[in-house]
């Protein structure tokens, strides 16, 4: 039940996080200049913040997403699935967000 | 007359809802894109960390990259127009405020999506 809602406000939160998206590309499309703004923006606490939860949404609200289509199809809907399903999403969507992270921070330090 | 509507009601196509069923059929569709879509475009966040501007427009202005992204932008801002626009419509009921509202999210989203795709044309092509 906390999903459903959890789904819509990751959602939200993704739209909001476009605008972050849409000055990543602007800054990128403008010149070294702007692009160097935004990545000191985004390399800050703040930026890396706001950016862990841009993709813990963009996991969560995907894994969810595949759960929603299954029950499109009619699968899934019996009290027991969808709540093994529900721990699933948020087990999968998790490690994903974890693992993009670790990958990101050794790209970041060199060994990648 | 089989099915008890008016003919302007049948040429419509839309349902009591006053929605049909395009916009959950489009919702779908745009979701299943961006299964894919979205985890090409993390792939590319990822190896774009710590890159010069030189080095991160040589890479989206690459063909592949480019085309996943425009697509991934086209896919993802549709997707969003239409979940916000059920979320508005959920808590919304104000007329005035429920039109201004939705013209606001599909205007936003068009702007927006506009925005980033030629932003990704701009690198690509303009070098």
């Amino acid at each position: 039940m906390a999903l459903s809602i959890l789904h819509r406000v990751t959602g939200v939160g993704l739209g909001v996080g476009t605008l972050l998206l849409t000055w990543w590309l602007v800054a990128m499309a403008s010149g070294p200049g702007a692009y160097a703004t935004f990545q000191s923006f985004i390399g800050s606490w703040f930026g890396q913040l706001l950016l862990l939860g841009f993709t813990a949404s963009l996991f969560f609200h995907l894994c969810n997403g595949i759960r929603h289509l299954f029950w499109d199809v009619g699968k899934g809907f019996e009290l027991r699935t969808a709540n093994a399903t529900a721990w699933l999403v948020l087990f999968a969507a998790g490690a994903l967000t974890v693992i993009s992270w670790i990958i990101g921070y050794m790209v970041r330090g060199g060994a990648l | 007359m089989s099915d008890m509507r008016t003919p302007l009601g049948r040429v419509r196509g839309l349902g009591s809802a006053k929605d049909g069923t395009e916009h959950f059929w489009h919702q779908r569709v745009t979701a299943i894109a961006l299964v894919f879509l979205a985890l090409a475009f993390v792939g590319f966040l990822l190896a774009l960390v710590g890159a010069s501007h030189a080095q991160a427009t040589a890479y989206v202005g690459s063909p592949i990259v480019a085309v996943v992204l425009v697509l991934f932008l086209v896919a993802g801002f549709y997707h969003l127009k239409l979940g916000i626009q059920v979320v508005v419509e959920d808590y919304v009921h104000s007329e005035a405020a429920k039109v201004g509202t939705l013209l606001f999210n599909t205007f936003a989203c068009a702007v927006l999506g506009l925005v980033c795709i030629f932003s990704v044309l701009k690198i690509a092509f303009g070098g």
